[in-house]
Parts: C-alpha cells; sequence; structure tokens
C-alpha cells in the first residue's frame, strides 16, 4: 500500500512539475506547481514528517502561490506569443540538464545506501511536531530568532519596493 | 519495498526540471516557480535523509526538519522580495521577458 501510494504521488508530482516549465499560460503553470506541491506535502507525509507537511501546504500551497497568483493577474499576463527560440541556446539547456539527471542518477545507483529501506519507527504516533519543536527551541534558538528579523527586513524591503517613487 | 534511494531519484528528477526550467523558459515568473521547484527538491532528500537516519530514541532525525522548516521560511520570504522586484521591474519596462531586460548584458 505504500509503495502505490509512494509512486501515485511521486509521479502527480513529477508530471505537474514538468507541466510548470511546459506550459505557455503563467496562470496554468502557477496552479500546476499548486498541485505539485500538495503531492510533495503528501511525500512527506509517507515519511512520517507530518509537519513538515502540513506547513509546505500553509506556506507553499497557500501563501507563496497566493502571492504568485496575485502578481500574474496584477501584471496582466497572458499567453506569451510565440517568438523566435534561440534553438542552440535552447539545445543547449536540454543537453545540459539532461547531462546533470544522468550525473545524479549515476551517483544514486552506484551508492549502497541507496538500496537500503527505511528502518522501523520506535513508535508510530504523530507526535513529530514535539520532536521538531524541542529541537528549534533547544538547539536552534539563536538561528530561530535571525530568521525571525530576517522575515522583518523582508517585509520592509518589500515596503519599499513597492513604492511608486524608488529613490 | 520503497527504498531510500526511490525518493533521492525522485528528489533528482525534480530539481532537473527546475533546473531546465530555470534554462529553458524566458518569462521571468516561470523562472522564479522553477526555483522554489528546485528548493522543494532539496527538501524532499532533506526529509528522506531525516526519515533514513533514525536518531537515538529510534525515532527521525528531527535536526533535517528544522533545516526543512528554516528553508520553507527564508523562501517564503524570497519570493516576496523576489515578486516585488519583478513589479517594480514590469512597471519602468513594462516587460517580463528576460531578453529583453539586458542593460546589464556585456
Amino acid at each position: 500500500m505504500p509503495l502505490v501510494l509512494f509512486w501515485s504521488f511521486a509521479l502527480l508530482m513529477l508530471g505537474f512539475g514538468a507541466a510548470v516549465v511546459i506550459n505557455r499560460n503563467p496562470v496554468a503553470s502557477a496552479l500546476s506547481l499548486v498541485v505539485c506541491f500538495l503531492g510533495l506535502s503528501a511525500l512527506f507525509m509517507l515519511l512520517n514528517a507530518f509537519f513538515i507537511g502540513v506547513i509546505q501546504v500553509l506556506v507553499y500551497a497557500g501563501a507563496v502561490m497566493v502571492l504568485f497568483l496575485f502578481i500574474i493577474m496584477l501584471l496582466d499576463l497572458r499567453t506569451e506569443e510565440l517568438r523566435r527560440i534561440n534553438w542552440l541556446a535552447f539545445a543547449g539547456g536540454v543537453v545540459v540538464s539532461i547531462s546533470l539527471l544522468v550525473q545524479i542518477l549515476a551517483v544514486i545507483g552506484t551508492t549502497k545506501m541507496a538500496r537500503q529501506s527505511f528502518p522501523a519507527l520506535a513508535s508510530t504516533g504523530v507526535d513529530d511536531v514535539r520532536g521538531v519543536g524541542l529541537a528549534l527551541f533547544q538547539n536552534y534558538n539563536l538561528p530561530f530568532q535571525v530568521i525571525g528579523v530576517l522575515i522583518l527586513v523582508a517585509t520592509v524591503g518589500v515596503i519599499v519596493l513597492s513604492k511608486r517613487e524608488l529613490r | 519495498m520503497i527504498t531510500l534511494g526511490d525518493y533521492l531519484t525522485v528528489s533528482g528528477i525534480l530539481f532537473v526540471i527546475g533546473f531546465a526550467g530555470v534554462l529553458l523558459r524566458r518569462n521571468i515568473l516561470i523562472i522564479f516557480m522553477a526555483l522554489e521547484l528546485m528548493l522543494n527538491a532539496a527538501n524532499l532528500s532533506l526529509v528522506a535523509f531525516s526519515r533514513f537516519r533514525l536518531g537515538t530514541n529510534g525515532m527521525p532525525d528531527y535536526n533535517a526538519q528544522v533545516l526543512v522548516f528554516f528553508i520553507i521560511t527564508v523562501a517564503a520570504a524570497e519570493v516576496a522580495v523576489g515578486l516585488a522586484i519583478i513589479v517594480a521591474l514590469f512597471r519602468t519596462r513594462h516587460t517580463t521577458h528576460v531578453e529583453d531586460i539586458s542593460a546589464l548584458k556585456f
């Protein structure tokens, strides 16, 4: 059963991920990205990372993609007109991507660790929020505070950038 | 049986999809979305390793999940700033096509 779930969600995610790149309409790309993130969140939950899965749906599929759709509508982007494609650059991009894929797959294929399955957990309860919270507030308290300052800086930066007159 | 390699393969393919999107597309918004795909591919492999390498108490290694949490937070801030820059760029240049924005090109 987990095998079927894993491959169905993985194929869903990869299919819609490819649709993000292939679609010519930016709105269709953004909506494909939402489905891709939902599939990814299901994969997180299959790995017993329920907190990260929920955060993925809330932050990415919720907040970030709404921001993307807002901007697409604000800029009033339509399906881009067909331009003359630089076939040399296109072929170069395809070749570089495929060679990267071959390289990644070769590394995974030659690693012994990659052929082992996942060990059983000590308890199958849904208490990973507690584990993440303990690690976050005990070992990573300072980075957590720094992240808060970073978000404040980003907020101020966005407001400054969105002003009519940049000076 | 699902192995660690299955998750790493899916993560690698997702990364390559995002990489190809950055290289092949010319719309700056799509390039931005492809960047998000690459960040998420990294997150998937981090969570897979967190589940693979159990801690001393037999639970997943939560350090990796804290790193994923930080990556998601920074990515959200990055998207906000990046989209604000794209809007400011669109106001002055009226384009989202990266080949039209070549003022700094040598």
